[in-house]
């Protein structure tokens, strides 16, 4: 095979990426290069440095070192059986990358994971010397990510965990079964040992730094994990109790959701259609209502179809759980706690905290609850003000059309 | 009527000093000129004020930090909002947390489109590098909407400070040495760097990071609109990538459906979800 240049490479090798939905930068702890040699800093909220027309944010140069594999999964670009073009990245064209592309404002860091080749320790070994020797050899202060492989011996792990900001390892599907079936080599509970040292780790590692300056840092943003969609049959249920028990087993900071995409080359276990985009959207407003909106796993379990076991894809979960817990509303902005307000579908946060504030000076009417959110529409149905009312609303049959935006709107994922 | 002469449109400290002096002798917001440099604004403004020495007064500081913020808007108006708010929260200073009260929405919104601009500078600023004598420097051309240059040269600083970069705007330019910064005169595209080689292997990543399959050009749109591309190298592709999208997937699940078995039909409990998403997508 001809020589492939840098370029070339980095086609195959940030295509082989783009699979894993993370490209956050954020929770990392505030640094900069002052004092140092290099350059980098990281800000603490992640910034975005371009919009793919997939809508989605290119914070980080992510790409595998090599998309050469010795696992069969067949969910996987990159799977043994696949004939995509292979390609490997040696540490120093990553570095130079990192760099070039860092120097030039184009990218917050560097999110690394890697195919598995000869072992695990080997690979482990490849991604680690590239973050070691943007850590060392340049004092690079930006955002690392690295995708840590689970049966690479624990010390490389923990140098893995000193270099980079985030670790991730993925669960990759949401059950045991799934993986089973789609990724015969990868076994559930080697994953979740690993996420389990790994939780450890970063737990020593913040309390030694709370008790001795010097200690090293180890992961500072903590890990996350990926699973996939669509791929096999789990229910939006068991995807919703999967991921409660993984943020709270492993402390994650976040779990992702890739809604399984057509690849090329396509296994043939698996389904040839458009990726789920919008039950992936619902996916992750379910993840937003547990971690911003205090309801329990189980609150959220309680809005999916009792039959089919899914989240409504018309409606988004949290107006889901409104329009079948209907006894909680309307609620009256001028007295409801915080939690009765954060319930409310079309509050956010922000508001909810805005109206906290405002109410102590006016009692609110609904055009003071127009200043205070993106709109009303939706919300006039759930809430009372000084000067308005859903009389009847709430035991309206057609309240769910009512709620629920147009049909048009749902052109989000139109060209 | 009273003019105030403010040293610059982010002169911050100007506008604290002048509020002081007109709050002390209790002068009506609409009594008030501001004017930024010496460019008149009013021709009928009357006698000048400068900062004088009065006596400082307590404010909340929320009211500084969000005074400090909307003062960097481009609105001409921003100054007599802002002391008009002033004299408002002097009055009650617990009220500057009613954001349901219109006036300080209004500010409150100021703020916030200008700390949206600060965020899509850092995010959006593209550096090119060129050689100055023997050594390097990095050089972009940014075109902000409000007064935002100097508020985040810390920012930059910071992020780069073992460069050498300058930043180019039509409001004003600033340049770090490596050990210190300067403020230059506006600036045009044309003295920017033209190019930089290391572009053509961003927009190969840029390409190959963008999934076909999962096309959402309105997600893009309102997250990097288009005044902001002509700044962007990557934004060049866009339209090539968005038209050859479709064509990219249906060839992927043709290719599959050609060469492989019908998929297992354990995976009915998606068809249905399936089939609205085709719905929605029909046109």
């Amino acid at each position: 095979m001809a020589q492939l240049d840098t370029t070339e490479k980095l086609t195959i090798l940030a295509d082989a990426a783009k699979y894993d939905a993370s490209c956050s930068s954020s929770g990392g702890k505030k640094r900069d290069s002052r004092g140092g040699k290099g350059m980098g800093s990281t800000t603490g909220g992640g910034i975005c440095h371009a919009y793919a027309p997939d809508g989605r944010c290119i914070s980080l140069l992510k790409i595998l070192l090599t998309n050469s594999c010795i696992f069969d999964c067949h969910y996987c670009i990159n799977r043994k059986s696949s004939n995509v073009r292979r390609a490997r990245f040696t540490a120093k064209e990553v570095v130079d990358l990192t760099l070039d592309f860092y120097s030039r404002n184009y990218i917050e860091g560097l999110f690394l994971s890697s195919g598995i080749i000869h072992t695990p320790n080997y690979t482990m070994e490849q991604i680690v010397e590239v973050a070691r020797s943007l850590r060392e050899d340049h004092d690079f202060r930006g955002y690392i990510h690295l995708k840590t492989i689970p049966d690479a011996d624990p010390e490389l792990v923990a140098q893995a965990g000193r270099h980079a900001d985030r670790v991730s390892i993925n669960v990759e599907l949401p059950t045991a079964s799934g993986l089973r079936k789609l990724a015969p080599e990868k076994s559930e509970t080697r994953i979740e040992g690993a996420m389990g040292t790994m939780r450890t780790a970063i737990e020593d590692g913040a309390d030694a730094r709370r008790r001795y300056r010097s200690a090293p840092r180890f992961a500072p943003a903590g890990q996350s994990t990926q699973m996939i969609i669509g791929a096999d049959a789990a229910t939006d249920r068991d995807i919703v109790a999967r991921a409660a028990t993984l943020y709270s087993r492993f402390a994650l900071r976040r779990v992702y959701y890739s809604a399984f995409s057509p690849i090329p080359h396509a296994s043939a276990v698996l389904p040839l259609k458009r990726p789920p985009l919008m039950r992936e959207h619902r996916l992750y407003q379910s993840d937003w209502m547990v971690r911003f909106y205090s309801y329990t796993p189980d609150e959220v379990g309680a809005a999916v179809d009792p039959e089919t076991g899914m989240l409504p894809l018309d409606i988004d979960p949290k107006l889901a759980w409104a329009l079948r817990f209907r006894e909680h509303f309307p609620v009256d902005v001028n007295r409801a706690p915080r939690e009765a307000l954060l319930r409310v579908p079309g509050l956010g946060p922000k508001a909810v905290r805005a109206i906290l504030t405002a109410r102590r000076w006016r009692r609110l009417r609904m055009e003071d609850i127009a200043r205070l959110t993106v709109s009303v529409k939706k919300l006039r149905l759930f809430i009372i003000t000084d000067d308005w009312k859903p009389v009847m609303l709430a035991d309206r049959a057609d309240l769910r059309t009512l709620a629920a935006p147009k049909a048009v709107q749902f052109e989000l994922f139109a060209a | 009527m009273r003019t105030v002469h403010l040293e610059a449109e982010d002169d911050f400290d100007g506008w604290r000093d002048a509020a002081r002096a007109l709050v002390t002798e209790r002068v009506p917001a609409e009594r008030v000129v501001w004017q930024v440099g010496e460019r008149p604004t009013d021709l009928f403004s009357g006698e000048r004020i400068a900062a004088t020495h009065a006596k400082p007064f307590g404010v909340p500081r929320h009211f500084v930090s969000l005074a400090r913020q909307a003062i960097r808007h481009s609105t001409p108006e921003r100054f007599a909002l802002l002391y008009a708010l002033l004299l408002r929260v002097l009055e009650n200073p617990h009220r500057l947390g009613d954001r349901a009260d219109p006036r300080i929405h209004r500010i409150e919104r100021l703020a916030h489109a200008v700390g949206h601009d600060i965020h899509k500078m850092q995010a959006f600023v593209r550096f090119r590098k060129v050689s100055d004598g023997d050594r390097e420097r990095f050089v972009a051309w940014f075109e902000p909407e409000h007064h935002i240059l100097r508020a985040n040269a810390r920012f930059f600083i910071k992020r780069f400070t073992n460069m050498r970069w300058s930043i180019l705007t039509p409001r004003g330019s600033m340049h770090w040495d490596g050990e210190s910064l300067s403020e230059g005169p506006p600036s045009q595209r044309r003295d920017a760097p033209h190019d930089d080689q290391v572009e053509t292997v961003w927009k190969a990543y840029y390409a190959a990071i963008f999934n076909p399959a999962r096309l959402m050009k309105k997600a893009m749109m309102k997250e990097m609109p288009r005044k902001y591309w002509q700044n962007m190298p990557e934004t060049a592709l866009i339209p090539a990538l968005i038209a050859g999208a479709y064509e990219r997937e249906q060839r992927m699940i043709e290719q599959a459906r050609l060469t492989l078995p019908v998929f297992s039909p354990e995976q009915a409990p998606d068809e249905r979800e399936n089939e609205r998403e085709n719905g929605r997508r029909a046109q």
